[in-house]
């Protein structure tokens, strides 16, 4: 069983720091929700609250993760041009897509837009971040600023949802490959005969 | 940066509640920083020229141009309203509302099919 360093670093952005970043914003959103707008005067005790700061760190954390590891890691392998004569295009990812009729949209519409609209995550999570621990549960005191967080940090959830979905995709059609080779177990079975 | 939104001190919940600068200025800033992305997205792919100066690390493209050149004005703006609104009470219901705007128009300019069509 081996991966490829190329085919690890995909791994890390997109489960490691993607789908992670997903799976934690649709907790943030309801807790901070939740810790925000309930109309009882103190819900949110000092250990929850301190909790739901570490939690939106993280989320921070994982969000530019995400974009920077696609934009400087991933992204560079995938749009890599072929050197004139190569034999095969699927070190080359883009150029792969972008040679049949059928997958060509999975680059023109899907990983143009992933590019770009995933960079909306960091932005808005880092936001409400700071303005939750700046706030805490003061924030029930300022309703529209309250609103509008949470509507950053939904846009954020569908922005890191879009760039998960294309990204999923794009990696199914033309998986970023090769690199050095990382053997992760010996198969006994076969060393044994 | 607009005086025209800023008050005076409001009464509001309690004694201890912060001044509402703080977060008028980081969600204004993040609205601003959005739109901007949208716009350089599209102004880097209509743009040779432009195409080429975003493109600040090679093996990325004018990817990295675009949103680093979009960071740089998030965090610009962020740290200006910062300084200036830190301590006031601002119109929150319409700067939410402009930082709602510029967020669904950066969010509809790095949809590619609006950009092809501008």
């Amino acid at each position: 069983m081996e991966i490829t360093v190329r085919s690890l670093w995909t791994l890390i952005h997109g489960f490691g720091f993607g789908a992670l970043y997903l799976l934690a914003c649709s907790g943030g959103i309801l807790e901070l929700y939740r810790s925000t707008s309930s109309p009882s005067p103190s819900p949110l005790t000092p250990r929850h609250e301190i909790f739901l700061r570490v939690y939106l760190i993280t989320m921070v954390v994982l969000a530019w993760g995400a974009v920077l590891s696609g934009a400087y890691i991933v992204y560079p392998w995938y749009r890599a041009v072929p050197p004139a004569g190569a034999a095969s295009s699927l070190l080359y990812p883009q150029h792969l897509l972008m040679s049949s009729p059928s997958t060509i949209g999975w680059h023109s519409l899907g990983m143009e837009w992933k590019e770009h609209v995933s960079w909306l995550a960091p932005i808005s999570i880092t936001m409400a971040a700071y303005v939750f621990i700046r706030y805490g549960r003061d924030l029930r005191n300022h309703r529209q600023l309250r609103a509008a967080v949470l509507s950053f940090a939904l846009v954020s959830f569908v922005a890191a949802g879009v760039a998960g979905f294309f990204g999923a995709m794009i990696n199914k059609n033309a998986p970023v490959q090769g690199g050095h080779t990382i053997q992760l177990s010996r198969n006994v079975e076969a060393l044994g005969k | 940066m607009n005086a025209s939104v800023e008050t005076a001190p409001v009464n509001t919940a309690s004694p201890a509640t912060l001044t509402n600068g703080s977060a008028a200025a980081a969600i204004l800033a993040a609205g601003i920083g959005s739109f901007a992305l949208g716009v350089l997205a599209v102004a880097g792919d209509k743009s040779a020229l432009l195409k080429g100066w975003f493109t600040f690390y090679k093996p990325t493209g004018p990817l990295s141009g675009v949103t680093t050149s979009a960071v740089v004005i998030w965090l610009f703006c962020w740290g200006a309203l910062q300084w200036r609104w830190r301590k006031s009470t601002v119109s929150a219901g319409r700067i939410s509302v402009i930082a709602l705007v510029l967020l669904a128009l950066g969010l509809i300019l790095t949809f590619p099919p609006i950009a092809d069509f501008l």
